[in-house]
Order: C-alpha cells, then structure tokens, then sequence
C-alpha cells in the first residue's frame, strides 16, 4: 500500500510544485498579496506533511524552515522580498531531489538553509518540536487511587462522547464508576448540550497520570486523580472493632461471625420465624405512617426544585414502596390455615344431619392479609352451614333426582388481580327465587310487584331479619341472618355475590381486598376537597360528555361502548354547592359485576393509600368507608365503592323502570 | 453497519492513505478535497466522524469546523483535526472552533486507527 501511496505523493509533489513555482513567481509581482503568500505557505505546508506522512523526512525537515519563513511573512513579520524569493525559488528546486533521495554533493541545501536562517535573524530555527517528549510516567501513589471527572463546556457538541471514556477507562482497570450528579441543574434550568454529569471511579495501582491523559486526549474534560482514601467501609469496621474490643474482650472479633452463622443456617433449612401478630400490626402501623410522610416529602422536594432532595425523595419512595411490599408480604397468611377448621366443621355437620359430603378445596395456599382471614373465617362458616343445612339435600333426595348421594362442597380461593375471589359452591338443591322473593314481600322487605331479577331477588337473602329456613335449626339458624356476612365482607371493603339453579346448586362469591391496611388509590377532586378511590375497584376514566354536564332527572346513563352504564354525580350526592368546571371526568368503577360511573371534577393521580378506621362517631356514614392522609397533609375520604355501585345500581333500575313504562 | 467517516484533505496523498487505511479496517469512507467540500458532504449525509486538514484552499479546517457547527445536524459530529503543527496556539483555536482532537503529521497507520476507535468507540 506505501508503494502505491509514494507514487501518489510523488505526482502531488509535482502539481504542488507548480503551483509553489507559479505562487513565489507572482509574489515577486505583488510582494504583498496575501493570497499569494497563503497560497505558497499552504502549497509548503503540504509537501512537508505528506513527505512526513509517507517518510520523506529529510525533505520535511528541509521544507520546514521553508515554511517557517513563509509563516513569519504571513503574519507580517517579514516581507517577501528579493532576497527570499530567490532563495525560495533555489529551495522548490531542491524538492524533486529530496523526494527522489538524490545526494546533495555541492551542499547547495544546507547553502539555501543557511540563507533562509540569515534572513530569520541569525535566530536558529528549531526544528519541529514534535508532540512534547513524553513525560516520564507518573503514578499517583502505591496503592489504588480515585478519578474524577466531567466532560466541560461543548465538549457534548463536538462530538466527545463519555461512554468511551468510560469504556477507556474501563479498560485500564476502573472500578466502582458511579456517576455524580451533584452539579446536575434541574430540568427547567438543563442545557441539553452541556453534559452535567462528572463520574468518579476506582483506578488500580500503577495507572499513571501520563495514561489518563492519554484517555482524555480528545475529550474536553476537567479530571483529578487521587490517591484513594482508604476504602470507607474497612476503616469503619476496624474502628467497631476498636471500640467494642476493649468492652467484650478476647470474644469481640469472633462474636459478628457467630451471630451471622446461625442466621444463614436458619435460612439454608427454611426456618420460619414465630413473631406474635401485634408486632406485625405495629410495624405495618408504621409502614403506614411511613408512606404519609414519604408522600408529603415527595410533594416538598417536588415544589422545592431541588434536584438532590427531589433524588432523595425518590429514593425514599423506593424504600418505603420495598418496605410496605415486604411488610404486606409478612402479614399474608395462606387461606391452609381457616380450611382446617372448615374439614372439620363438615365433616361434624354432614354426621349430624346425615348428608354426606365432599369437601374440596383448591388454593389452599392462596394468600390473605391476616387480618383478612380472621374476619372472614366466621362469614365462611355461616355460609358453609347454610350450605349444608339448606342448600344440600339428603341422600334419598339426591337419589330422587338422579345426584350421586354424597353431594359435593367446593370452596376456592384464588388471587385475581388486588383481589381474592372466594367462592364456595355447592350442589344442592338451589334456592328457589319464588321462596325468597314470598318472604321479602311477608317481610316488607321488598313490594308485591316489585320487578327484581334473580340475582336481586338472591341478594335479599343479606337483608336483615331475612331467613329463609322454615324451621329454625340448631345450626344455622341463631338468630344471626346472612346478613352479618354481608356486613362483615363490607367492612373487609369486599362484595358478595350469590348465583344459584334451581336443583343444580348454589354459588356464592366473595371478593376481598389483599390488604386492608395500604390500598393503591386514585385520588379525585370534587368541590375543592379530595377523595380516593379504590384503584383495583376503578375499570375506566372517561369525560363526561358536554350534554350531560348538567344534571337531569333522576337516573343518568352513560353510553361505554354500546353499553348504558348508570352514573351519579358526586357534587349531588355530596350536596355540594357551586358548579362543576367545564370538563369533568366520569370514574368506571365495578363492584361484583356491577360497573357505575361516578362523575367528579378532577381526577388528581394515584397515590398509596393508608387507611385510617373512621371513629365510632361516623360508624353510620355509608358511602365513606374510611380516610388516608394525603401528601400535603390533608384529609382525603375514601370513598366505599360498593356501596356508590349500590345507589349507581338502584338508580339505574329506577331509571330503566322509568323507560319501560315510557316505551 | 459499518461506522462512516469523512475525511477532509487537499493532499490526494493523505486522503487516500486515511481512506486505504480506514477502509482496510472496515470503516465506511468518503473523500472530500477541501472545506468546502467537506461541509457540503457532512450537511448531505451523517458521519460517524471527520477528519479535516488545517491548511487547506478554499476553507481552512477551523472554518470548516465553524461552519458545520452552525448547523443542527453538525453537532455532535467528532472532529479531529490533521495538521503539522503542534502548538497549543492550534490546539486551542481547534478546540473553540468545536474539534474533538487532533493529530499531528506524520503519523502511523496504527496512530490514525486508535484516534478514530477513540473517537468513533
């Protein structure tokens, strides 16, 4: 490839050459055209640094001088007269022998450079001076040292690029980058070329700084090398070790050993670790007040702008979401723990009434907060009772309808998104709509002509004072209706839902929160004050639609995709005084299989939720099932979705009633 | 894909050995034979990285860094500089101009190949 790129150079050399002879020709003309005299300098310029290229070095040391007059003439230190020109001229003669590496037997070159010095000044001219010697290495101290550095000014714009520094770096040995952000401006005050971020890194022994400037040659950075303060963590320890040594004697260095290794065996074996559950209850307490504080300090770092607090807060966020997850985690107990007492009640019930029963249950491991499974433990077993007392037939009945004779009771547990769905099925003898719905009306529960669907008609099984059994058993019927169930699941923030075939069985369906403590929350505005909602009970946000934004009659529907879902206006409902804005938001939310869509005025975000009990004072307040504290310290109510989807509901049938007759 | 690079230079010389040498080590190459040139080849089509001469007809080297940095799609582009000098009087006026680098004449095929990884990563 050289040999080519010599015949290359050596036909440059010979236009360059023209060109030179033409330029210095013209200047004895016009001694002052600055054209002229770049032109000649450039024409010198490059016959040195191609011959340097291509090693024509003693032609480049030659032409060197040659330029350097040409260079003081361009800056208007000499004047290109005769004198020059006419050793410039013998000079460009000298070319062609130089490039051909033709003797110089008549010293004519060392002649013409001795002229051209003359005319200098009699100053030697140096030669080039090259990049600078290299320094001798120098290595910052025995041991690893610390590198600090930061890209400066454009360097982003022209074309630096810190990934390979770092790479460079990396390959030198770096370790422990972190990046250091503490010059980081915030986002509005961000100069999207500059690059504000420094990095700080590791070096091992022995990179020297002469290495370092190697790596950022090209890069135009600020950069420190230091010897490294010894490693924070040793000296911390040692130090420990210093102040416990004396106190605990000869046993101090082995005592952190000791306790670490029982621990990883416990682990190794899948112990499990007995805390009694008020511990937990104060430490989830905690976690609760915890993410309070950690909200309010989000919304501070948020105004404040500042962006190490704003990164403190968000790793406090980070922390604290780990935390509340893990507590959770701890409080979960699986549904193994109520099954066994279920066997048992079955197995007591089916002897005692003589129907014989299977009882399966799937997901046993499913998880529920604890204080989940303890309220919901007495809910099941009077559902469990009525299943077996009521729903389930006896054998010689079973038989009659052509059912194998031992009937089957299957209760389920499985997650289903923030929920557990719990349901227990049976397959007796169903509940017979017309029974419940002869009942209702001998109760006053419901009119004579009341229009109700079956599963209307099955939830009024969860009214109170309704029960179903014609005679009063010893077991199910004590007075405590199934409407204690559905209070106690209410009061869990869960639904019940009863489905049931005439002869071929009941279902009943509970849906629970995982958690009562923390509940994921979407945070809504009406009227000027604030209100959340369950996040895993809302489906969907939509806009009010403009010829809705005021309120008409007493049922309201909204179109969701070819669907009528009833809506309710929470400014009526709250009896709030003013008007809404020009945009309000309908929130979809869904309890059981119900949807209803709740209009407010804002909706503000989502935000962790920690539940606070409502006192005793406000037990009676429906629609409000309890309250969190916000981040900016305020009160938020939140709002108890199953009982909204109630009203949503009853006000929707009102209003299909209404269109019914209408039609 | 392989990387691109723009190489600036009045010398046919020089711009062919950076051209052999680059394409020989998988780079994508394309000459340009002076600052106006090169200016007119980096605003038509982006470069990995460009290599320029200082002394050149028409448009010097920092002019032609000048220039490019005054459009958009300028930016960012490395620049190293060819020259034979080394002052820092050069170095400095290279840097303000917006030149990542430079690289003193002569250098070896081995030298050209380091500064553009070092540049181009």
């Amino acid at each position: 490839m050289m040999d080519d790129m010599g015949a290359i150079f050596r036909e440059e050399v010979r236009d360059l050459l023209e060109s030179l002879e033409r330029g210095l020709l013209d200047l004895k003309a016009r001694p002052g055209d600055m054209g002229l005299i770049n032109q000649v300098f450039r024409d010198l310029h490059t016959v040195k640094g191609s011959g340097a290229m291509f090693g024509f070095t003693e032609l480049a040391a030659f032409i060197h001088e040659f330029e350097t007059v040409f260079d003081r003439i361009r800056s208007g230190d000499l004047a290109a007269g005769p004198d020059i020109l006419r050793l410039a001229l013998a000079a460009k003669d000298e070319i062609p022998g130089l490039v051909e590496g033709l003797p110089d037997p008549e010293g004519q070159r060392a002649a013409i450079l001795q002229g051209l010095r003359a005319i200098m000044g009699g100053e030697a001219v140096a030669e080039g001076q090259g990049a600078g010697a290299d320094e001798a290495p120098v290595a910052v101290g025995e041991g690893p040292s610390r590198l600090w550095f930061r890209l400066t000014g454009a360097a982003l714009a022209m074309g630096a690029r810190p990934e390979i520094v770092l790479d460079e770096l990396r390959g030198l040995g770096a370790t422990q980058v972190v990046a250091d952000l503490s010059d980081l401006p915030p986002l509005d005050r961000l100069d999207v070329e500059a690059c504000a971020v420094g990095w700080a890194m590791e070096m091992p022994a022995g990179v020297t700084t002469a290495q370092l400037e190697e790596v950022f040659l090209f890069v135009d950075a600020e950069w420190r090398l230091e010897p490294a303060v010894q490693a924070a963590a040793p000296v911390a320890v040692s130090a420990v070790a210093a102040a416990t040594g004396p106190a605990t004697g000869a046993a101090a260095p082995a005592a952190p050993a000791g306790a670490a290794a029982p621990a990883a065996r416990a682990d190794q074996n899948g112990t499990t670790l007995r805390v009694p559950a008020e511990r937990l209850d104060a430490l989830m307490d905690s976690v609760g007040e915890l993410v309070i504080v950690e909200a309010r300090l989000t919304e501070l770092a948020r105004q404040s702008r500042d962006p190490a607090l704003m990164a403190t807060a968000e790793q406090i966020t980070r922390l604290a979401g780990g935390l509340r997850d893990a507590t959770m985690t701890m409080r979960m107990v699986p549904m193994r723990s109520l099954v066994g007492r279920f066997r048992r009640l079955v197995m007591d019930l089916s002897d005692k009434l003589g129907k014989p029963v299977n009882f399966s249950v799937i997901g046993e491991e499913t998880e529920l907060d604890k204080t989940v499974i303890e309220k919901l433990a007495d809910p099941l077993v009077h559902i469990l009772r009525n299943s077996i007392d009521h729903g389930m037939e006896t054998p010689e009945e079973r038989a009659a309808t052509e059912k194998p004779r031992e009937g089957l009771i299957e209760l389920s547990a499985v997650h289903a998104g923030a929920e557990v769905l719990i349901r227990l099925s049976d397959d007796g003898r169903g509940i017979d709509a017309a029974k419940v719905r002869a009942k209702a009306v001998a109760k006053g529960l419901i009119a004579a002509d009341a229009v109700l669907s079956d599963a209307q008609t099955f939830a009024l099984i969860f009214e109170p004072g309704f029960s179903t059994s014609e005679q009063v058993t010893e077991l199910s019927g004590r007075g405590v209706g199934m409407d204690v169930v559905r209070r106690t699941i209410d009061s869990l923030r869960g639904s019940i839902e009863i489905d049931s075939k005439p002869g071929r069985g009941t279902t009943v369906t509970l849906r629970l929160p995982l958690t009562l403590a923390i509940i994921e929350g979407l945070l809504i505005e009406v009227a000027g004050e604030r209100y959340t909602l369950p996040m895993a009970s809302v489906q969907e946000i939509v806009e009010l639609p403009p010829e809705k934004a005021v309120a008409e009659g007493a049922a309201e529907f909204l179109d969701i995709r070819g669907r009528f879902v009833p809506f309710l206006r929470l400014r009526r409902l709250f009896d709030c005084a003013g008007e809404p804005g020009a945009a309000q938001n309908v929130v979809i939310v869904q309890s059981g299989e119900v949807r209803v869509g709740i209009v407010v005025d804002r909706i503000v975000g989502t935000n962790q939720t920690v539940i606070k009990q409502m006192s005793k004072l406000h037990a009676d307040v429906r629609a409000v099932s309890g309250a969190t504290i916000l981040g900016d310290g305020s009160v938020a109510l939140i709002l108890d979705v199953a009982h909204l989807v109630g009203m949503g509901r009853a006000s929707g049938e009102a209003g299909a009633q209404m269109r019914e007759m209408a039609a | 894909m392989s990387k691109s690079v723009l190489t600036v230079d009045d010398s046919p010389s020089i711009r062919r050995m950076i051209a052999m040498t680059l394409q020989e080590a998988g780079y994508a190459v394309t000459e340009a034979v002076d600052g106006q040139d090169g200016l007119t080849k980096a605003l038509a089509q982006p470069f990995d990285a460009i290599i320029t001469d200082q002394n050149m007809p028409n448009m010097d080297g920092l002019s032609f860094i000048r220039a490019l940095r005054q459009h958009p799609q300028g930016k960012g582009v490395p620049v190293v500089v060819l020259s034979t000098e080394s002052e820092e009087g050069l170095k400095q006026q290279a840097r303000e101009a917006g030149a990542l680098g430079w690289m003193v004449k002569p250098f070896t095929q081995d030298k050209l190949l380091a500064v553009i990884k070092k540049v181009v990563g």
